[in-house]
């Protein structure tokens, strides 16, 4: 196999579908069954109607602060099915859907944003690791979680998720540097979306472009279309295959930068219409990436209006049962606060459970809520 | 008399930045979304309007980098007001914090100085995602060359803060964001100033005393009430941390030989402990019983669903005092 998708300039953005769905001028399409295709599909369309859901259960009192991923859904579906299952996923704080492709049950992504501990429970056989809210601070772990691997001569490749804010931070330097200097099987893939909170891209980095501070650190980095799920497939496979499988001479660790837009606001408890226009959304939206994908797929013979119209109702169904499915766990136990801070609970803090315990019983819970 | 406006906490801040911004050039605001946005709780809304982007800058996303930014800027005779947008998020700026901030008088030998205000949202009871509801103010009251405060009402802001600004040596300013916006109070439109390293009585009692400060003290003010008639509670409000006004505790306390600590921090060498060994060391003989320690627990703060069970509300506030009382 031959790498040369790296070998181009950083800011030569990597793309195979236009915004109308149609194959670019020298592009190829990647390896994947009709069905496979389909499944892609289906995927962003999961993640786009759970994102609706979410914000609706947010300004319903439901859930709280949310990170919304509108727009995002072709980089997150996109990379996270590049992954076998052997492999591992870093996310940050917003990478709902592509935790789902690796694993993570829906029901789950809502209990934490619900603020219930029983959200954070990451079943065994899956290699999603807990979602970090400390901007870029997943990103040494991501190197670490790879290095471990390679000296324990386990052949897992690791793709980490982060913003484009995260790239201003320290963690973010230390985490690339250490994979460069160890040739760590590691993906770092930037969901660049134009803005960390209010403050655009341009105020985190003079740098023309993310993907070229790869070369800093000695590996190589690429621009992609965040919004094209193709391009993102195929980049990511390709970057993942040569984690593992790096040929003679090069390096595993590769950076994307995944060039996208979150349609919504940055949290729930955001608002975007302070600090950005109205018309850099639209013309955002012309590049959705899921009529773009569909056009691709109705355009090729793989998708109709019936099979998209049963896909609708299949996702529908999926993310009222998860909602369902979280609504009904019974409310935490205040003794949870208590558990899982050491292996073994330390008698001062048994003490202080218990303190807890008696004033609770002696004056009753809805003392101690606020109304 | 001055006119007055009747302010919310947060808004006393903003009003507080604005008056020093006016006042003194050297004053410029820094952080993550305090621009353009006003930040994300709307503290320095308008700010950027008024002064422009060379006095209200928004900067990368980078802690470690806007209070090492701001060591410089401070030793070269500025006077940055850097935002940490939420306390929890301060750590990758702890080593320039503890490094450099605090000591470079020190380690200078008085040649440089770093006259800066680091304003912080802190605690918890906002049902805020993880990290966004950390009590830290004992490790920036451990590390010797910084100032610690932590207001209260919105008065004291918009004082503490102009002091803050105006000193000479860096002040770690700790806003108690779960009343940014739960009541108002009557603020002098012009700048004033309230010193720092000075406690407040907030309720005279002959009983107990109850030291608390930020968040901690309208529960504890509520507690005393509920208590009334039964048990006579002292309130003390301590909106310094560093230097304590230890004075004014040791005070308290000889005159009602009891006492109770309530903050919100994990107990285990939270400022309670420290509260209490001053308390010994200065008023022995006058205590009658041992110093209740009212607090958030050895634990992580939880997620947002057991958050009122993790923070000292009333009943637990009410027990405590109790206790020591009946000892
Ligand atoms: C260390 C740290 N500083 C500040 C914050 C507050 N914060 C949360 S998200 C965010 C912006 C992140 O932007 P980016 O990295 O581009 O990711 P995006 O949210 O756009 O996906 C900020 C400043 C934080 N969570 N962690």
């Amino acid at each position: 196999m031959t790498r040369n998708l790296f070998d181009r300039a950083p800011d030569d953005q990597y793309r195979i579908l236009d915004t109308d769905g149609r194959v670019v001028d020298g592009a190829s399409v990647p390896d994947l069954s009709d069905e496979e295709f389909v499944e892609l599909y289906e995927y962003m369309k999961l993640a786009r109607h759970f994102d609706q859901r979410a914000v609706s259960l947010q300004r319903q009192g439901r859930m709280g602060t949310y990170p919304p991923l509108s727009g995002q859904e072709g980089a997150q579906v996109g990379s996270a099915l590049a992954l076998r299952d052997e492999d591992w996923l870093i996310p940050s704080y917003r990478e709902h859907a592509a935790a789902l492709v690796h694993g993570q049950p829906l029901k789950d992504t809502l209990l934490y944003w619900m603020g219930n501990e029983a959200g954070s429970e990451i079943p065994e056989d899956v290699n999603v690791f807990t979602p970090a809210v400390p901007i870029a601070s997943q990103i040494p772990h991501a190197t670490g979680l790879a290095w471990a691997a390679k000296l324990k001569g386990d052949d897992a490749a690791f793709l980490g998720y982060f913003g484009d804010g995260a790239t201003s931070e320290g963690d973010f330097h230390e985490g690339l540097n250490f994979a460069g200097v160890f040739n760590t099987p590691n993906v770092f893939f930037c969901n660049n979306n134009q803005w960390a909170i209010s403050v655009p891209r341009e105020r985190q980095t003079a740098a023309k472009t993310i993907a070229q501070k790869a070369t800093a650190y000695g590996f190589e980095g690429i621009q992609i279309d965040g919004m094209d799920p193709l391009a993102v497939y195929k980049a990511t496979t390709e970057a993942l295959e040569k984690a593992r499988n790096p040929q003679e001479g090069e390096m595993r660790p590769t950076l994307i930068e995944a060039v996208q837009y979150r349609f919504g606001a940055h949290t729930t408890a955001d608002d975007p219409t302070v600090y950005r226009e109205e018309g850099e959304v639209e013309e955002w939206k012309a590049k959705d990436p899921i009529p773009r994908l569909e056009k691709f797929l109705r355009n090729t013979g793989r998708l109709d209006d019936e099979r998209v119209a049963d896909i609708e109702t299949a996702v529908e169904e999926r993310v009222a049962d998860a909602i369902a499915d979280a609504e009904s766990e019974p409310r935490p136990e205040p003794s949870e606060i208590f558990d899982n801070v050491y292996a073994e609970k330390p008698p001062r803090l048994q003490e202080q459970e218990e303190w807890f315990e008696q004033v609770r019983e002696k004056y009753g819970d809805d003392a101690m809520l606020e109304d | 008399m001055s006119d007055t406006q009747n302010l919310t906490l947060v808004q006393a801040v903003r009003d507080g930045l604005r008056g020093e911004l006016a006042r003194d050039d050297d004053v410029v605001v820094m952080g993550e979304d305090v621009g353009k946005n006003g930040g994300v709780f709307r503290a320095t809304d308008d700010l950027y309007e008024e002064f422009g982007d060379d006095r209200v800058i928004d900067t990368p996303l980078a802690e470690s980098g806007i209070i090492g930014t701001a060591v410089g800027m401070a030793a070269y005779g500025m006077k940055p007001v850097p935002e940490m947008q939420f306390s929890g998020f301060m750590y990758p700026a702890f080593d320039q914090i503890v490094s450099h901030v605090a000591r470079l008088r020190n380690r200078s030998r008085g040649r440089y100085s770093v006259p800066m205000t680091i304003r912080a949202p802190y605690g918890g009871g906002i049902r805020a995602p993880e990290h966004h509801s950390e009590s830290k103010e004992a490790f920036y009251t451990h590390e010797a060359g910084l100032k610690v405060v932590i207001p209260s009402t919105p008065y004291d802001t918009k004082g503490l803060l102009a002091s803050a600004i105006r000193d000479p040596d860096p002040v770690v300013f700790l806003e108690p964001k779960k009343i940014y916006r739960s009541f108002r109070q009557e603020v002098p439109d012009e700048t004033y100033t309230v010193p720092i390293g000075e406690a407040a009585v907030r309720r005279e009692g002959a009983d107990i005393s109850v030291f608390c400060w930020g968040a901690m003290t309208r529960p504890t003010l509520e507690a005393a009430e509920n208590l009334e008639g039964e048990i006579d509670v002292e309130v003390v409000d301590l909106r310094t941390m560093s230097p304590m006004d230890t004075e004014t505790v040791v005070e308290s306390f000889k005159k009602t030989g009891r006492a109770a600590v309530v903050h919100e921090a994990p107990q285990t060498a939270g400022l309670g402990a420290e509260i209490a060994a001053t308390i010994q060391e200065e008023a022995l003989l006058h205590q009658e019983a041992p110093v209740k320690r009212i607090t958030g627990f050895d634990t992580p703060f939880p997620l947002y669903a057991l958050e009122d069970y993790y923070l000292p509300e009333p009943a637990r506030i009410t027990e405590g005092i109790r206790e020591a009382v009946e000892f």
